[in-house]
């Protein structure tokens, strides 16, 4: 009973104690401010903006923003590939691309919003990040070309190199092959 | 004693004579220094230091200007001067206003935070001399000539900041949160997850490199430190940290930094950087003047804690001894070890291994390709090897 009693007194010691600040530096970020920020995508999607885009209607706008670095179809550089590959990468010649090797849709809607284009980033509406994600997928096979990308679509979309990865077994080499010894 | 004039114009003459068979140095400015500096007063104080006009060892960017490696065959001791460390951004290096900047921690906490770069100052600080690498360093080194070209992307600094588990531990990390998402004001927004108990183990928000503040192109004002881990997971120009419940699988952990097996499966989340050494000294590009004492130095690191061991072969690895160990040894920083040898004029290959405290021993590349195949490319720490021919001259020798 009285060690009952003390676990309680302890345990509310505890929580009272993690429930106060130490050093009172800074302050609390308003919501709004929270919210400006706050645009990492995970893969359950929870983080996407309203909005909507097509296939066709990212083609027009990958052609005025992403075609010079990454060509006409996706295929053709000179920056990174992003079409094609399904297939290759277990192969001597693979070749990595948002269809052949992403797993995760939200991936490429978070990277376009965040980072590109190049020049300008951030320069992208929610519509046209949909639109332009919207039509690499469907560049790839991967979704129709009428399909129309959404919060609510867009995780769903199942990428065909979902389950290619795999976890870290290094050290992964023996000791130094050749039979020298050290003195 | 007095000198005579006569004879001070004797020693004079002596001295500028010695000086014409040694030759002169360039500047960077062209002009000569006087040829005797104790005949007049030298400059006055002054409010930045600069190294002197003779010295001209540089960072070399790469073509795309992303990155630029440091001169590690021209570096003294374990400390990489600011200046001299590399470089890896993904979308340029920013301009910040450090009295604008702020640092968002939010996400699964009883109480997120809103820090001014003052306020995060004034929390409990540490400072610690930690090696970083970039998780590419070495990557398609064949064609590289210098120890700069082919492992340059690895520096040592002191970092001085707030470990982040004191800032979770103020907003109080809720239950069921398992990863930290780190976010940069890059242009890039370079973006990548943390497991929280790395975050909560020996993470730091650093503010300070080598006693000054961290250099523009090493994330100032703040940049998240992750020792011993892959260098792009140390988010510079840091403005927030998400506390989450899951990996967000950025691009830069999905796309990039990840390794292709032969099988089609690519390794994920390979976060340390493996035990890894190399002569600086001598080293590709440099030549021996003549056969006699030469004292090979270079440089060995883990990402795993302390180098227990460096051992140099002068036989291409038939032979090894070991190498001694420059004190302070510390853990996930460059170790400087030094061995002396005398080359008898004969071509030779100088190769160096380090073992760490877990008795990982750096390999050789063949290893590494047995068991990863052809198409991976980061975290690369094979033996290096570099050949003395028999006109002193030294190359790149990796096979």
């Amino acid at each position: 009973m009285r060690s009952a009693s003390a676990l309680f007194i302890l345990s509310f010691a505890l929580s009272l104690s993690a429930q106060s600040p130490t050093y009172g530096l800074g302050r609390t970020p308003k919501p709004d401010e929270i919210k400006a920020w706050d645009f990492a995508i995970s893969p359950d999607g929870k983080e996407l903006p309203p909005g909507s885009g097509s296939a066709a209607e990212g083609a027009k706008i990958y052609t005025a923003n992403c075609a010079g670095c990454h060509g006409k179809t996706g295929k053709e550089g000179p920056n990174d590939v992003l079409v094609g590959g399904q297939g290759t990468l277990n192969t001597s010649k693979p070749v990595k691309t948002v269809g052949s090797y992403w797993p995760y849709a939200t991936t490429v809607w978070d990277y376009i919003n965040r980072s590109m284009p190049y020049p300008k980033p951030g320069s992208l509406s929610a519509d046209q990040v949909y639109a332009v994600t919207a039509y690499l997928l469907s560049l790839n096979g991967i979704i129709k070309e009428d399909a129309v990308l959404d919060a609510k679509t867009l995780p769903q979309v199942k990428m065909p190199n979902r389950n290619g990865f795999i976890g870290d077994p290094r050290p992964d080499w023996k000791s130094p092959s050749s039979s020298a010894t050290s003195r | 004693m007095p000198q005579s004039p006569n004879r001070r114009k004797f020693l004079k003459s002596a001295v500028l004579a010695a000086g014409a068979s040694a030759g002169r140095a360039q500047s960077t400015d062209g002009q000569p220094a006087p040829d005797d500096p104790t005949q007049a007063p030298g400059s006055l104080a002054r409010a930045y230091g600069e190294r002197s006009r003779f010295e001209k060892t540089v960072r070399t960017p790469s073509s795309t200007g992303t990155s630029s490696g440091a001169p590690l065959q021209d570096l003294n001791g374990i400390i990489t001067p600011s200046a001299l460390h590399f470089e890896r951004h993904h979308s340029g290096v920013p301009d910040i206003d450090p009295r604008r900047h702020r640092l968002m921690i939010h996400g699964m906490l009883d109480r997120p935070l809103l820090l001014t770069m003052d306020e995060l100052k004034r929390f409990p600080s540490v400072s610690r001399i930690h090696v970083m690498e970039c998780s590419g360093n070495g990557f398609r080194n064949k064609g590289a000539k210098t120890a700069q070209e082919a492992h340059g992307l690895v520096s040592c600094s002191e970092w001085t900041g707030v470990p982040l588990s004191v800032l979770l531990r103020e907003a109080g990390v809720q239950s069921g949160a398992s990863w930290i998402v780190a976010e940069g004001s890059d242009a890039a927004k370079m973006t990548r997850s943390v497991p929280l108990t790395k975050a909560m183990n020996d993470v730091l928000l650093a503010y300070g490199q080598n006693g000054e503040a961290i250099r523009p192109e090493q994330g100032y004002p703040l940049r998240l430190f992750v020792p011993g881990w892959e260098g792009n997971i140390s988010i510079k120009w840091l403005r927030r940290i998400k506390v989450v419940d899951q990996p967000y699988m950025t691009r830069e952990e999905t796309s990039k930094y990840t390794d292709l097996m032969p099988d089609g499966k690519a390794r994920q989340f390979t976060f340390e950087m493996d035990p890894k050494s190399l002569i600086t000294y001598p080293s590709g590009g440099q030549k021996l003047a003549s056969p006699g004492f030469y004292e090979i130095s270079g440089l060995a690191w883990s990402g795993r804690g302390v180098i227990k061991k460096v051992e140099v072969s002068v036989d291409g690895g038939r032979t090894w001894k070991d190498a001694q160990l420059q004190s302070p040894v510390l853990p996930i920083a460059f170790t400087r070890f030094r061995y002396g040898w005398k080359w008898d004029g004969s071509e030779a290959v100088l190769q160096s291994r380090c073992t760490d405290e877990h008795g990982d021993m750096q390999p050789v590349l063949a290893d590494l390709v047995k068991a990863r195949g052809d198409h991976w490319g980061y975290h690369f720490n094979p033996i290096q090897s570099w050949k003395v021919s028999a006109d002193g001259s030294v190359q790149n020798a990796l096979s």
